[in-house]
This record gives C-alpha cells, structure tokens and sequence, in this order.
C-alpha cells in the first residue's frame, strides 16, 4: 500500500515550481493510505468473526469481558436483552449500586478464589476495561444499540488500527513519511501482533501495544522539538499504559536506557531534558494512582533506574550549566573538585542502597522480572509461572511465524538507522535491541519485538525503494542517450558523467566525497546487496544501473507480497480460532465442538447461583464468565497455595480429593477430557503441571510416583498411583484415548464419592456433582477392606480399590 | 389399581369428594330449560397440553328462549385453562359454524367450586329448537408427572384426573368421553363397568339420564415421553422498519416442565442408546417461522449455537434448534432466535393508517409460555397508535432507544400469562407513519459529517492563538515566513536548474549544427538572466539570514549557493572552451577530453544541488 506512496515522497524536487500543490497532494495522499492502512489492520482481524463469530476467545478476555459488564451491568439494565442478565445483575445489584470509577475500585468479586474472593480494583490493570467501558457508552449516548460484548469484541481490532497509525508518526519522526507509511502498513498485519488483537481477543496487549508506540512517538516528538507540550502527553500516554499492562515497566527502563545512552554519547541536550523529566516526575506521580501499581512505583526495582537516571541527568544538566558560566580553566579546576566530592557522596548513597534492595529477598524484583532477567529462575523457584506456555523461551519457527520476512529485513534497517544517527533512530535502534532480549526470554513478549522489528523494516524497506527508484530515475534514458542526442536534457548529465567517472580527477573527488558517500553506504546495505558498479569509493552517485535497480525493486516488491500471503494465511488460519469452539475437517463436512460452551451453559442454568465449581485454574475465568459460577481459582494465579490444593484434590485418590472439595465448599468438579476427539490440551495433558504445583506446596505429593521410568503415560503401564488419582478416573470413560493414541490404562470403574451429572457431547467437558455426606459414612466402613486391596494393588493387581 | 390410592395428593381427594356431595346440592338451582341431549368429549393427551373437545347437542325444553349456554368447571380445572372456544352450528347441519363470545360468569347461587363460562348464541334458541355446539378448551398444568423424579433410563409416568360424567349445569341425556393417550405403558385407569382400553384409547361411557352437575372422578396414569417444552418467559421484540424489514427477536427461557432427572447423567448410556436412556429428555425443538424469513440467527448469552436447521419452502420456513444440551426433567437453558420479514408481508395500509398483522404467540410447535410479552417497536414518529388482539392482554406503552433515536421509538406492551399455540392468532397495530421520518437519521448524519468538516476547515482557516505576542506564536509565523522564503529561494534555484539547462542544449546544437552565433547569443541571454536572478535573490537570503528561526536551513541554503555559483562557474568556462575550441575548429575527441573532467564535476554538483533542494523542500 505504501508503495505506490513512496515515488511521490522520493521524486518531486526535480518538478518546477508547485511544490505547494505537492506537498498537498502528497498530504492528501498520505492521509489517504493511512485511512487504508487502518481498514487494513481492522479488517485482517476479523477472520475470527466471519470465520467463526463474533465471540470473547480464549481465557483472559472473558475476564476482561465479564469485569467490563459487571461495571457497565447497571446501565444496561434498560436494555431489553437483560432477561437474560438477570442472575448477574441480582448479583451486581448487591455488589455494585450504581456505576462509576470509584465503585470499580472497590469492587470485590467472591465469585473466584472461593473462599479468598479477590479484590478486582485493586489487582486489574483498569485500562482495557475503561477503554471499552467509554466505547460503549459513547455508543449508547448516541443510541447505538451495541452489546457490551461486541464492544468488547472489536476493541482490539480498532485499536491494531491505532496502533498502525501510532507507528507511522514513531517512524515519520525518524525517517520521514515514507519509511512511516512502510512501517504503519507492515504493523498493520504483522502476525505476532495479529496474534494478540484478532477479534474477540480482549486483552490488555491489544490496547497495550497502542499506548506503548505511542508514548514512544510522543518521547521521541518531545525529543525533537523540546516542546514542554509533547512532554505532558507524554506522560499522560505513559499513564495510559500503566492502566493498560504491567509491560509498562519496558518504557520506564528502555527511556532511561536511551537518555543514559545520549549521555553518554554526548547528545546531552535541553531537549532531552524536557523529554525525560517531566516524564518521570509526572509518570510516577501517575502511575501511583492506578491502585495495582499503587506504591509499587517508587518502591520496586524495576522503577529504580528510571530514578537512578533522572539523578543522572540533573548532575549532567548541572554540569552544562556551570560549564557554561565558567571559564574553561576554572571548569577544570572545579570538575576534579566535584568529582572527588561526589564521588565519595555516590559510594555512600550506593551502599546504602544497595543494603536496602539486597535485604529484601528477591531483591526488589517481582518473580516475573526476575525470569526476565535470569530465564533460568521460573523453571528453578515458581512452577506456577513456568507451567505456562506462553512463559517459555520460543523457537526458531516462532520467530518466522511471529515476524517472517521482518527478521531478514530488521538488521538492514539497523544499519539504515545510524546514516544518520539522530536521538530517534538511536532510540529506536536500542528499542529493537531489548525487545529481541526479551522476545528471546519469553515467547509472549514477541509482541513487544513485533512493533520494533516492523518500525525498522519499513525504515530498510524505505531506504532501499528510495535508492534503487532514485537510480531509476536518472539512469531510465541512459540506455537510449547515445543514440538520441536531443533526448531528455536533465537526464543526459548523470548519465555521461557515468560514462566518465573513472577519469574523475583527485580534486574533484574530495569534493564530492562529503555527500553521496553516506548515501552511497546506504546502498551497500540494501538487503538485494546490489553492489555499486566499480569496486571504488568514487562513485559517489547514488545511481545503479537501470537492469539491477529493478530487479532489487521487483524482489523488493515480491518479499513484500510473500509477507502480505503469511500475513493474511496466519491471521485466517491460525490465530482465528476462539479456542472455545473448536473445528475439524472431516470428508462429511466441518464438524464443530462447542462443548465448552455447553457445559459452562449447562452450569448456569441448572446449577444453584451460588455453587462452587472446582476445575484447574485455566478454566477459572470461562466459568466466572460464562457459567456465572463461583470457582475456586481461576487465571489470576496469584495464590499459589490455593493452586496448589487444586492440583493435590486432583491428583489424589477419590477419598482424599472428596474431602479436600468438601472442606472448600465444592458442589461441582470440572474435568477436561480430549480423549475421545483428539483434543490435546486437556486436563490429563496439564496433570504432571497439576503434579508439580501440588509438590512445592504439599510435599506428600510427588513427581516420582506418577512417573514410570520418567514417562508420564496413562495407558496399562501407568503407575498405580497414576491410575488412581482423581483426574485420571473422572477424565476417562471411553477406553481408548486418541489424543494421545493407546489404550487407557484401567477401565469399568465405580466412583463412589463423585457421580457424573454432565458430559458434554463430545466428551471433552464432563462434570462431577460431589455425593452428600452419607456416602462417607459407606466409604468408612469399606476403609478395611479397601486397604487389602490397594496393598495386592501394589502387588500387580489392575482391580479397583475404591469399589 | 393398588397404585391408584397414592398418585392422588391428599388434598385434592379432599377436594373431589367435596365436589361430590355439593352435587346433590347444586342441583336444585340448575336451570331446567335447557337439555343436552347427546355430550361427547374427546380429551387429547399426546401432548402436555390437553385438549378436550366436547361436541353438544343442546335442546330447549324450557318455554323462553334461551340466548346463553352455562359451561361449567370445577376450579382445579379452571385454573388450568388456557382457552376456551365455543362453536355454534344449527339442526344437524355442520356446514356453517360460528365463533361465540364467551364470558365468565358467577351465576347466582352458584358454588364457589365452580367456574362458569357463558356462551352467547347468536340468536336465541326457540322452544323445542336444538343447537349443535362444540367447545374446544385447552388446559395446561393437567398432567402431573408421578413419580416426580426419574432417572435417566426411566420413562416419564403421568396422571390425568378428570370426571368420566359431563360437568354440566344441565341434565345430560346421554353421553360419552373418549380419552387418546399417546401409546406406549398405561400404568392404570379408574375402572368403571363401561371403561374400556383400546388402542390407547380410553373410553367411559355411554351414559345416560344424568342429572345436572354428575361428576364421577376417573384418573389416568400413563407414559409420555413428549416433550414437555415449557417457556417460563418469552419476550418478542417486533421492530418494524419501513426501509423494507420487520424483525423479530424471540428470547426464550425454556424448562422441561416433566419429571425431575434424579441421580446422574450419564452420557455413554445417553449416547449409546438414546431412546431408552434419556426417552423422557428432549433434544430439539421446531419452530415454523414465516415465509421469506431471512437472516436468522440462533445464540444465547455466551454466543452462538451451532446446532440447528433450517429448511424451507414457499409457504413455511422450518427451523430445527437443538439447545445446547438436551433438557431432562427440570433442566433448563435460554437462547435466542431471530429473523427478519419482508415489510409488505406484514405491514399493510387501510384509510390512510398502516397497520401490523402478525401472529402473537411464538413460532414453537407445542409450547407453552408461561408468561409471553410481546414488544412492536413501531418506526420513530409514528402516532395515534391503537391494538386490536382477539384476545384479551394486558397492555401498556414504552419508548426504546435505538439507531440514533432523539424522539425514541414509541413501544406497545402486551403482556399474556399461559400462551399455548392456539394463541397463535393474528393480531394489529394500527398507527400512522410519515414517509419523510425515515430520512431523518441521514440527513441527521449527513448534517453531522458536514459539520464536522466544516468545523475542520474552520480550524485550519482560523488563526485560534489566544495571545499575539507570546513567543511561541511569534516564532511561528517567523517559521511560517521562513518557509515562505524558502519556498521562493528554492524556486529561484528551479529556474537557475532552467538556465543551466538551456545552455547546455545550445551547446549541443551547436555540436550538431556548427552554429557558433545562436550559442554566444544563448549565452548572453544565460548571463542577463544569471544576473536578475541573483539581484532577486538577494533581498530574500538576507531576510533569511536575519530571521532567527532559520538557523536549521540556512547552512544548507548557504551551501546550495555556493554550490550553485561553482556550477556556474564551470558550465560558463565549459560553455567557452567549446565554443572556443569550434572556432578554431578542433577535432571533436579534443574537445571531448578538454571538458570531460568539468562535464563529470558539472553533473556531480547538479545532482548535489537537487539532493539539497529536495533536503530542503523536505523542511
């Protein structure tokens, strides 16, 4: 789209006098493909809708979602479609009288965490919801009737087109309009933020990733124009993110990274003064008022280097000043004074610090920087943390299906960014350089490197189109020069003086060098590697011959296209699906499993309100959500104790895990089973995760004992224990399990303390009911006798104890 | 028949034998002018609602004509009743039969056990004359399920209860009742000496000669495995839009109003054999929508519902929904249909007022709804709105708001307890519209835009700035004078590049023509032109140079100068040498050697000069 953009922003100087009729083509023009840009980056993400439905996927958006309703519940109460709220809004009536900011905050939900609760106000980033909230009641102030859900819905769609266009004005203020549009357009369908903002993904990086470009684009507009102005909204688009994602604290280290490093480099200037200060004074000011952040923001060590180089920069500022007001030598004089002073002062002040931060125990580190920082230490000291896919470091292929072609063009747009190094290109340079650090540690923080490697591909792409179509430019009549001398006049200069460049004498030379020869480098790293024509410096002319020029640019164009193909087949084929509804291919036609969903309905509708459900904690927001139940844990897995029991209860034995559910209050057990379709992220796929959170917390359990020959398997080779455990005989039922392709270990079983009262249609949800009391009393007076069986169970026996 | 004593609550035992001895009693205010002389009924049991149709033969004996026929049921039915309709035909001849108006009425000295209904006759029946009347009533609630609650692989037991003698006010001659139950067990009957079971059809009677207010009790205990498809709420938002569509949203919440499931669910059994685990459950329902329904959608609160079908043809659409699980005894779930109707099938026009004619209960094939309010959202504007229902509903009037409402849309209420598909009637809603509304919320948007646009330009026309001589606003409209400079000083260069230009091609022709006068006259003319120029831009580099705002371009433009006087410089003596070397005539590849160092630097600072240009008009 940016390509056709891209002759008008290169040529144009040579056309005579309507340079103002051009510039407002020009504007008109831009203006024009960013408006398509942003259907672009609308649009690509509705493959989910048109493919499925407009539906919340996943786990974490139907939390957000249900945190938007409940605050938005009281307003909808006009609405017709409320009958169906009905239970929600009894509930919400208790919880939340009338609607507003302040009600939020003190918002406490017991319908998770059972019989903790949780205090929503207090550990959600509020930014998603408020966006969405506003959105939704500035549509119904116009009387546009839309649903909460489909606000919620299209939010991360509308906001992949912000953040395309926050991109371009990042990049504009590098490398001018056209790298900006290059870059807004690649944003706008790359797949590893394609990922997080289909529609239907409601979650906080989908608006995230929006306020990140853009406080970056207002820091590095602070930093070019030193205008105190930019420098506010800066920190109000900083305030902004802290509502939005905990990866707030990536700007509040990468900024401080960047003025250190102009600092050092000698760029100290006013501006950056005014582009630094204030951020920090007012960002932390900020940020304390997001009650999850609270404190935190001046306590936690991941704010301290932002502080750390704020002192910095004053000491700097300070030493600019006095450089100014004296005379070099008594500058002198006065620095080896300072120096010695300060120097002393700074060990003090360290020390004292540094005993501070060292006597808390993780070093003032919340776990997840610290995995950050030491990618060894999740898997070392938090299981919960490390049992979660989206924590692990990625693969190779990841990073090819995350950014594709991006990652061959990001080291050329690297290069393009230091000819010449300006505070933006340098700043963007360090940007892609964490970012790829981070990406490298987590696989989920591929999203931070997406909007980077595309800003610096759309500057590579950019520079090379601009070369290879500026040598287009002069060199197209060359070929036909010789043989028409009255041929265009303009045009004909270059080209002799090609002819006749290797006679260039040594004086001419230095003085052409100065000029074309940086631009002459940035030929060199054109990813086509269309080497000048003669192995010298002297040709200083940022021409190449016509024939390589358009291939480079065909090949240009091609690696473009093969990007747009992966885009489009990603965002269609593989981050489409809602994970609720599931869908196979079959030579009878397409086969839907919306088993989730029927049991979550089947739990609201014929469960009292005010039941209990265990599952595993991945399930925990769907339920809250959907099924309108109270769950012991949810995806919140802030209390690992409280997982922990979970994970014991479900990889105990029957009796055991009866009385665990019966001392938290469980009326129903959750199990998910993809044995008999062939899903394979099911309970049993999670159980040695189960295993392992219930170990750190309750030693009685044991990796060891579920494991046969360090396999995990449950077929006839499992391990008693295994074969015992809850999850294992509530999961099971068919026999053979094709998910994971054997036999099913132990068949034809009785429970005695769980009776099965849902099974979804394809097995994949199947819900116990625990048995009341009495059954325990029956359960007591088999215990002699089950302990002779269990002890020939031990012996090889397959019989059953519990019966 | 052991079974027989407990199905029966207690207290409605009580109740019948009560029934029972106020028999003796009633019969004395029974109005003895009428007779009838033949009663049939037929009671249906197939379904959870019954019907029972009982065909009359009324004949007056009395001396006056009579202008109303008593019906009369005990409360425990009447509180059931969904429906009651009377059909008139006279003599023996059934070919025209007419709908009666039926009242409730509370005839004097009546009981307070019974409920009466009065059918008026169109005229009034003549001494000796004799009528045929049929009265359809229907009645819910009527089938209790016994036992209560079930396991899966049990069938669905119920019990009706009725009276095997014609509750009548009058003397009944002869009678019969006729019960069809649904095939399958028949657990037991009250046995009478002319009860008779054959082919699930239960059959008492005939009687003859009973007295007025007979009541024999006879209880039914059988299996039925219909769905028992209750919708406790039902609302039905018909919006109309007279850009072509009625749309109708349909918002169930449904209950299997049979047995309660007892005990687990288990799917294996389910799945294996589904007509005998889980015969009692029911899996989908069947709506028949109407024809040249479009756009339907089938989803409930947590989205859409994959499971339904739909086919159709000229007269009907058929929609199959199956709910997301199947519902067992007690099971309940919600969803959501809707579908759009072409306006002309559904909104007419009659002396100047539009009307609605649609059908009022719900699409479902037997169902009842408990409780079924139905919402027409007429277009904003509309006025003098009136409702004609055949039957009588509780009505009331709201406004909604949608779609860029200001008025809001004017909303008609009617709510009605116990709908059961033979409420299906047509009902209107007579209102007048005007055309041009509709193009309110356009032009209201169209208005919108406009000003927004307007309001832009304003903005970008407008010097908004609060204080004049801030220094901000001082720099820039020096920066805005700058530019302006700037833009001229790089059209001056334009036209430098054009000199450069010329004087090249005359040196060209001059290769091809020789011409050595028509050159030197070009290059007079190049240097007049050089001269005006550079007096022109004289005054507009100084204004530059003193404005402090150019501190960032005047550098280049600076070096663009120089850049440009060297340019000159070299093409002049280029110019020179070879019309020098023409006038004394050297050989071609001479002159070419001579100016080839200066032609390769002429190109070099060219392309300098327009790299600078371009850097800038970039500014």
């Amino acid at each position: 789209m940016a390509e056709p953009q891209q002759p008008t922003a290169v040529r144009g100087s040579g056309e005579g006098g309507g340079g103002q009729f051009r510039n407002a083509v020009g504007g008109v023009l831009c203006a024009f493909a960013l408006l398509l840009i942003g259907v672009l980056a609308f649009s690509i993400r509705l493959f989910s809708v048109i493919k499925y439905e407009s539906v919340i996927h996943e786990f974490d958006p139907y939390f957000n979602y249900r945190v938007t309703q409940v605050s938005l519940i009281s307003a909808e109460r006009s609405s017709a479609a409320s009958i169906f709220c009905q239970r929600m809004e009894s509930f919400s009536q208790k919880k939340r009288k009338k609607n507003g900011v302040y009600e939020f905050w003190n918002w406490f939900d017991d319908r998770t965490w059972y019989p903790l609760g949780r205090a929503i106000g207090g550990t959600v980033y509020p930014g998603l919801t408020l966006t969405a909230g506003t959105l939704w009641w500035l549509l119904n102030s116009l009387n546009i009737p839309l649903s909460v859900e489909t606000v919620c819905v299209f939010t991360a769609p509308i906001f992949s087109a912000n953040a395309s266009w926050a991109t371009y004005l990042l990049t504009k203020e590098a490398k001018g309009p056209g790298a900006g549009l290059m870059a807004a357009t690649i944003l706008a369908m790359v797949p590893s933020y394609i990922s997080r903002s289909v529609a239907g993904s409601y979650d906080n990086e989908a608006v995230a990733i929006f306020a990140l470009i853009f406080t970056f684009y207002l820091y590095v507009k602070t930093l070019n124009t030193g205008s105190l102005f930019y420098a506010t909204l800066n920190a109000l688009s900083y305030f902004y993110m802290v509502c939005s994602w905990g990866g707030y604290t990536f700007i509040i280290n990468l900024i401080p990274m960047h003025v250190l490093l102009c600092i050092v480099t000698g760029r100290y200037s006013s501006r950056l003064y005014i582009a630094y200060a204030p951020l920090v004074v007012l960002g932390t000011l900020l940020a304390a008022l997001v009650p999850v952040v609270g404190f935190n923001s001046v306590l936690t060590s991941e704010h301290f280097a932002s502080f750390l180089v704020f002192i910095i920069l004053h000491v700097v500022a300070l030493v600019y000043y006095i450089k100014g007001l004296l005379t070099p030598r008594l500058f002198k004089v006065a620095m080896t004074f300072v120096i010695k002073v300060g120097l002393a002062f700074c060990y003090a002040v360290a020390v004292i610090l540094v005993s501070l931060v060292a006597s808390s125990p993780t070093k003032g580190w919340s776990g997840r920087s610290l995995s950050l920082l030491d990618p060894t230490y999740a898997s070392k000291y938090i299981p919960l943390i490390a049992s979660v896919s989206e924590h692990q470091p990625p693969t190779w292929p990841s990073y090819f299906m995350g950014i594709n072609v991006l990652a061959f063009l990001v080291p050329s747009g690297i290069i393009a960014c230091f000819f010449p190094l300006s505070d933006a290109s340098s700043f963007l340079v360090l940007y892609l350089v964490t970012s790829v650090y981070f990406s490298g540690v987590m696989v989920r923080l591929m999203l931070v490197l997406a909007p980077a490697a595309c800003i610096l591909s759309g500057i590579a792409l950019s520079e090379a189109f601009k070369v290879l179509i500026r040598s287009m430019k002069f060199q197209r009549p060359s070929s036909d020069d010789d043989s028409s001398t009255e041929g265009d006049e303009v045009s004909s200069v270059p080209a002799n003086s090609m002819k006749n460049q290797s006679k260039t004498s040594v004086k001419s030379e230095t003085v052409t060098k100065e000029k074309p020869s940086k631009k002459n480098r940035k030929m060199d790293q054109d990813p086509e590697g269309s080497s000048p024509v003669g192995p010298t410096r002297e040709q200083k002319l940022l021409v190449l011959p016509c024939g390589p020029s358009f291939v480079g640019i065909m090949s240009l164009i091609v690696l473009c296209g093969f990007y747009v193909v992966h885009c489009v087949w990603a965002a269609a084929e593989v981050y489409s699906e809602p994970q609720i509804v599931h869908t196979y291919r079959s030579p009878y036609g397409l086969h839907v499993f919306d088993d989730f969903r029927e049991a979550y309905a089947w739990l609201r509708h014929n469960t009292e309100v005010d039941d209990k459900v265990a599952s595993w904690w991945d399930y925990g927001y769907q339920t809250t959500a959907m099924a309108n139940r109270t769950v012991i844990v949810d995806n919140n897995t802030w209390n690992d104790t409280h997982i922990a029991t979970v994970g014991t209860a479900m990889s105990s034995p029957e009796k055991e895990a009866w009385e665990i559910y019966n001392s938290l209050d469980v009326k129903y057990v959750l199990v998910v089973f993809g044995g008999l379709v062939g899903h394979r992220s099911d309970d049993i796929n999670k159980f040695l995760s189960m295993v392992r959170i219930g170990g750190g917390v309750f030693p009685n359990i044991k990796e060891e004992d579920y494991l046969r020959d360090g396999i995990y398997r449950v077929d006839a080779h499992g391990t008693p224990k295994m074969l015992n455990c809850l999850i294992f005989v509530e999961t099971d039922g068919t026999g053979f399990d094709r998910a994971r392709g054997y036999e099913i270990g132990k068949k034809h079983f009785k429970l005695t303390h769980f009776e099965e009262v849902f099974t979804t249609h394809n097995w994949m949800v199947r819900i116990y009911k625990l048995k009341p009391q009495k059954n325990r009393v029956r359960g007591k007076l088999k215990l002699k006798s089950r302990s002779k069986t269990s002890s020939t169970l031990k012996s090889g026996g397959k019989t059953n104890p519990w019966q | 028949m052991a079974t027989m004593a407990t199905p029966l609550p207690p207290l409605r035992c009580a109740t019948l034998l009560l029934l029972a001895v106020l028999v003796g009693v009633l019969a004395s205010t029974a109005r003895a002018d009428l007779v009838i002389s033949k009663a049939e009924r037929r009671v249906d049991l197939t379904s959870h609602i019954v019907r029972v149709l009982a065909s009359l033969k009324v004949e007056n004996v009395g001396p006056d004509p009579v202008s109303q026929v008593l019906l009369a049921f005990p409360n425990i039915q009447a509180k059931n009743l969904a429906a009651i309709r009377a059909f008139s035909s006279e003599g023996n001849a059934k070919s025209q039969s007419t709908v009666l108006p039926i009242e409730v009425v509370q005839p004097s000295g009546a009981p307070p056990e019974l409920t009466f209904f009065s059918a008026l006759l169109p005229k009034p029946l003549e001494k000796g004359k004799s009528l045929n009347l049929d009265v359809l009533t229907v009645f819910t609630h009527s089938l209790q399920p016994f036992p209560e609650e079930i396991t899966q692989a049990d069938a669905q037991l119920v019990v009706y209860q009725d009276s095997a003698h014609y509750l009548s006010p009058y003397p009944v001659k002869s009678q019969a009742l006729t019960i069809r139950l649904p095939g399958g067990r028949v657990e037991s009957y009250t046995r009478q000496p002319n009860a008779k079971l054959v082919n699930s059809e239960l059959k008492y009677g005939p009687f003859t000669d009973l007295p007025p207010f007979s009541y024999s009790p006879v209880i039914v205990h059988f299996e039925n495995n219909n769905p028992f498809a209750v919708a406790k709420e039902l609302v039905r938002e018909i919006e109309i839009s007279h850009w072509g569509n009625v749309q109708i949203t349909e918002h169930y919440n449904i209950v299997h109003g049979g047995a309660r499931l007892k005990g687990e669910f288990s799917r294996i059994d389910y799945q294996s054999r589904p007509y005998v685990r889980g015969v009692s459950s029911f899996r989908h329902l069947i709506a028949s929508l109407p024809p040249r329904a479009h756009s339907i959608y089938y989803r409930d609160e947590i989205g859409n519902i994959s499971t339904s079908h739909l086919w159709g043809d000229s007269k009907k659409t058929q929609l199959e929904i199956e709910p997301r699980f199947p519902l067992f005894g007690g099971w309940q779930t919600t969803f959501t249909i809707g579908y759009g109707l072409p306006l002309q099938d559904f909104v007419f026009t009659s002396d100047g007022k539009r009307f609605l004619n649609i059908t009022f209960g719900a699409p479902m094939e037997e169902i009842l709804i408990e409780k079924l309010t139905v919402k027409v959202v007429l277009p904003e504007g509309s006025k003098d709105i009136e409702v004609s229902v055949p039957f009588p509903v509780k009505q009331s009037q709201e406004v909604k708001y949608s779609h860029l409402d200001i008025a809001g849309r004017p909303v008609v209420v009617l709510e009605k307890p116990g709908v059961i598909p033979e409420h299906n009637l047509y009902f209107q809603v007579y209102y007048r519209f005007n055309n041009i509304s509709l193009l309110r919320e356009p032009m209201m948007l169209i208005t919108g835009f406009f000003l927004l646009f307007v309001a832009c330009i304003v903005y970008m026309r407008t010097d908004m700035s609060i204080s004049k001589n801030s220094p901000s606003y001082l720099a820039k409209l020096q920066w805005d004078e700058v530019q302006a400079t700037v833009q001229k000083i790089e059209g001056m260069f334009e036209q430098y590049l054009g000199v450069h230009d010329k004087l090249e091609a005359s040196l060209r022709d001059l290769s091809r023509t020789g011409d050595i006068q028509t050159c030197k006259a070009a290059r007079k003319a190049a240097d007049a032109q050089f001269k005006e120029l550079s007096k022109e831009l004289k005054p507009l580099l100084t204004s530059l140079q003193s404005s402090p705002q150019s501190y960032q371009i005047w550098p280049k433009v600076e070096d663009l100068i120089s850049k440009e006087r060297e340019m000159q410089e070299k093409l002049m003596t280029r110019h020179s040498t070879v019309v020098d070397s023409f006038e004394k005539k050297l050989r071609g590849q001479d002159v070419e050697n001579r100016i080839a160092q200066q032609q390769q630097k002429i190109a070099a600072l060219r392309q300098e000069i327009e790299s600078l240009l371009e850097y800038i008009s970039e500014i």
